[in-house]
């Protein structure tokens, strides 16, 4: 193992590549995930939802609806407690529980098409759907606003008249929920001593994270007033917690149990349906399934903010950024809490810049409340800024990568957002990129090459694991977090490594709310990082009682006792055989019980990380279609645990940008509905559209984990809307500011431009 | 002393002071000299905020410890997707 400062030892599972625990199962089709789960009894969830993107509800009347034979239970708004205001962190989104809770199911007015209203439980599907015709509600409809300019224009209609300040105080009516600034220097004196300065404006759209799995979920409320919850999600104790919340329950009133996840990207930070099913369970006695959707998914789930920003940046004519700004604005849909800030952090932290500010600016319109995507606000702000980049290096004729060198981050060095870096691996990312044979590869008629890069810093925040020794010496690793991205083998291989034993011989077990200690959410890239160090840290425990274990076998002092490869040995006495963790598990009754340990952290020392993406497209002149016929992703992943699980995110982050470049684009109609809530319409790249992605993992250990983990499941889809509006670029000569690149937008461009 | 950077938007609570050189071995004691300092501001920065500490970012700050030459910025917190 490495001790975090490059000193390397033998490692016998960090780097390989075994099967993952949960592989067999999710091939197979024998995994559960959250529509998965039944229980006698159980009662069917419909919800109704609004046809109004803004309207006051003046009333719901659910009685003919009760009426209905199969009927068992409706729930509106007001069948929810009310709960003041109170903050709570979803994923990159600060919000309060009163909000959510109006989220969940709308209270006094409906924000966008789609909003939830009320919902029914029933004793089959179509019996909950033919009673949502009969509840009436009657609308008052408003006056509504669906974007940037109109949401902050004067006398705009406004969503909320009761936003506060961070003390507290009422703020004067706006749909501007909040305002971000960040930076240091003055700009202005490092543009007066630019060569050149730069400054362009841009837009993108909502996109929905897309994840294939609907939300879905089971819940049971028992007469004893507990409540248990099955459901997908990227956080099982957030389901606890928030459920509670919105119900009025004591934590240890609810269990939640997880699912497999197919899919969350973020947007699964948050609840949905759990509080809805528990409140019809609740009323109704029995079991109640409540399944999304795929329209309800994508009408009523939160997408990634639309966003409007301005980039200004100067350089001398030897290529070093004197100074750069940013103006950002992101909708944050029906209820504050757009990822701006993020974006603000973000925006220009690649570089080492004297003199830098950006300005944010959270907005709220009638749409969807956004939610958190991969990296939240990242991709946006690296769209503007790397695109503005591109530009720079091409009129000072600089190679695009040299550019980004000459002013790269890296240890010491100030960031945008304040504090000084430390070890970090952008300098020896760009360094790959340009040695890449990629890079240098010669293009043909029609094609273009693009270069970006990206940053996320990864987040530790509080996780709990256990190891468990079991009576033939097998290990259970019981892990707090649902496991998306393979955390399930990365775990699994931290803890072979350290107690010297197969890969094989551990199991791995998600354990619900009830039986491990409270861990934060499957996000911000942090489980193998934050999680994984609960389990080195109970692992390493395990040892010492492996060791005490041995040495009382052997009736020595402890401290004779050495753990390597898997076994006990014993210094001095070399006609000893060494114990294995075997021998010890079957002789633990006998030594002192079972063999275990628990560990809970709030994990510090997490690294941040940096990718940079060469992307080669080929465009049709006569359709305006575009096609990424090359695409290269080098990132610092600190050490790779699972180089597999690692170039799988990668890819998929890759898959997952160049979509939201190209052709992913939630598209409302001027009454604001949404006009394309299916995969038909929403149009996401699929494997046919997309080249094999390459990577190339460089590995700067962070020094501060066991391994030198860093987290690699969002930086990989900060640069790619970048990469391939660069890479249109040098194949049409057209600079194009306004994403998804969608044929008749390149085809307007290319007439515009010819 | 670490020196202690504030977010800007603090500007209206500390009377536009932004970076401090503050006595205090953790970040509480940091916070609670700040607060002495500018009434108010110790439970706007014992919220949703987050610390470096000499470039290390910690999520939600309290006990962490502060040497006298720390550098130390308040920041808005990032979870991730």
């Amino acid at each position: 193992m490495s001790d975090g400062n490059g000193a390397e030892q033998k490692l016998r599972w960090v780097g390989t590549r075994p099967v993952r625990p949960d592989g067999v199962d999710k091939v197979t089709g024998r995994a559960r995930y959250g529509a998965d789960f039944a229980l006698p009894d159980m009662l069917w969830a419909r919800v109704l939802r609004s046809p109004h993107t803004h309207a006051r509800i003046l009333s719901i009347d659910t009685s003919r609806a009760l009426a209905l034979d199969g009927v068992k239970a409706v729930v509106t708004g007001d069948d929810l407690p009310e709960i003041p205001s109170e903050e709570a962190f979803l994923g990159e989104q600060p919000t309060d529980f009163r909000m959510l809770s109006q989220n969940v199911i709308a209270r006094g007015k409906v924000l966008y098409d789609g909003h939830a209203v009320a919902a029914v439980a029933a004793t089959t599907p179509a019996v909950a759907e033919r009673a949502l015709e009969l509840i009436e509600v009657e609308y008052e409809p408003l006056p509504y606003v669906l974007d940037i300019a109109s949401a902050t224009a004067d006398g705009a209609p406004i969503l909320h008249d009761d936003l506060r300040d961070r003390k507290g105080n009422r703020r004067p009516p706006s749909n501007v929920a909040s305002t971000t600034e960040m930076g240091h220097g003055e700009p202005e004196e490092g543009f007066a001593r630019a060569d050149l300065v730069v400054e362009r404006e841009f837009t993108t759209q909502a996109v929905h994270q897309g994840y294939i799995e609907p939300h879905a979920c089971l819940a049971e409320a028992t007469a004893d007033g507990r409540v248990t919850i099955w459901s997908s999600s990227q956080g099982h104790f957030m389901v606890r917690g928030y459920t509670a919340k919105l119900l009025g329950l004591e934590l240890s009133q609810v269990r939640a149990v997880p699912a497999e996840i197919g899919g969350g990207f973020g947007g699964k930070t948050t609840v949905y349906v759990e509080p809805l099913a528990a409140a019809l369970s609740q009323r109704a006695g029995r079991p109640v399934k409540l399944v999304m959707s795929r329209e309800e998914v994508f009408r009523a789930t939160g997408p990634a903010s639309a966003t409007r920003m301005r980039v200004k940046i100067g350089a001398t004519r030897d290529g070093k950024f004197t100074a750069a700004e940013a103006w950002l604005d992101f909708e944050a849909g029906a209820f504050p809490g757009s990822p701006v800030g993020a974006a603000s952090m973000t925006v220009f932290a690649l570089y080492a810049l004297e003199h830098v500010r950006s300005n944010g600016r959270d907005i709220v319109v009638n749409k969807p409340k956004a939610a958190a995507y991969r990296a939240p606000g990242a991709p946006m702000a690296a769209y503007a800024v790397e695109t503005v980049i591109d530009e720079i290096a091409e009129q000072l004729e600089i190679d695009p990568v040299d550019l980004r060198l000459r002013n790269a981050a890296q240890e010491g060095v100030q960031s945008s957002f304040g504090p000084r870096y430390r070890r970090i691996g952008l300098v020896e990312t760009l360094e790959a990129t340009k040695a890449h044979p990629h890079y240098s590869a010669p293009l043909g008629p029609n094609q273009g090459r693009g270069v970006a890069a990206g940053m996320w810093f990864n987040a530790g925040m509080q996780s709990s694991a256990g190891v468990l020794v079991n009576e033939d010496g097998t290990v259970s690793v019981i892990s707090s977090n649902p496991d998306i991205g393979g955390s399930r083998a990365s775990l699994a291989m931290m803890a072979a490594e350290e107690l010297g034993i197969d890969y094989a011989s551990i199991g791995v077990l998600v354990a619900d709310t009830s039986s491990i200690g409270f861990s934060d959410l499957t996000g911000g890239s942090r489980v193998t990082f934050a999680t994984g160090k609960a389990v080195i840290e109970a692992a390493r425990e395990v040892i010492a009682q492996l060791r005490e274990r041995a040495a009382k076998i052997w009736d020595v002092d402890v401290e004779r006792v050495v753990w390597s490869d898997g076994a006990a040995t014993l210094t001095g006495g070399e006609d000893e055989a060494p114990l294995s963790l075997a021998d010890i598990a079957r002789r633990a009754g006998k030594t002192g019980g079972p063999i275990q340990s628990n560990v809970s952290l709030n994990a510090r020392g997490v690294g941040m990380a940096f990718g940079v993406h060469i992307c080669d497209v080929e465009i049709d002149r006569e359709t305006g279609k575009v096609d990424v016929i090359r695409y290269t992703v080098l990132q610092d992943a600190g050490r790779a645990i699972h180089p597999s699980y690692v170039e799988g995110q990668m890819q998929g982050g890759a898959a997952q940008g160049i979509g939201w470049a190209l052709n992913e684009e939630c598209v409302f109609d001027e009454k604001g509905r949404l006009e394309n809530p299916g995969f038909l319409d929403y149009r996401m790249p699929v494997a046919s559209d997309l080249p094999m992605i390459d990577t190339v993992i460089v590995e700067v250990p962070n020094p501060a984990h066991p391994y030198g983990v860093r987290g690699v499941g969002e930086v990989p889809i900060v640069p790619p809307i970048a990469a391939v509006v660069n890479a249109v670029y040098a194949a049409t000569g057209v600079r194009f500011r306004d994403v998804p690149l969608s044929p008749p937008r390149v085809l307007a461009g290319l007439d515009e431009a010819s | 002393m670490a020196h202690v950077v504030l977010p800007r938007s603090m500007a209206e609570h500390t009377g536009g002071v932004l970076e401090a050189d503050v006595v205090g071995a953790t970040v509480r004691e940091l916070i609670a000299a700040l607060d002495a300092r500018f009434p108010g501001v110790g439970e706007l920065l014992s919220g949703r905020m987050a610390v470096a500490i000499d470039g290390e970012i910690v999520g939600d700050p309290y006990l962490e410890r502060v040497a006298p030459q720390s550098e130390v910025h308040f920041l808005p917190p990032v979870g991730g997707g």
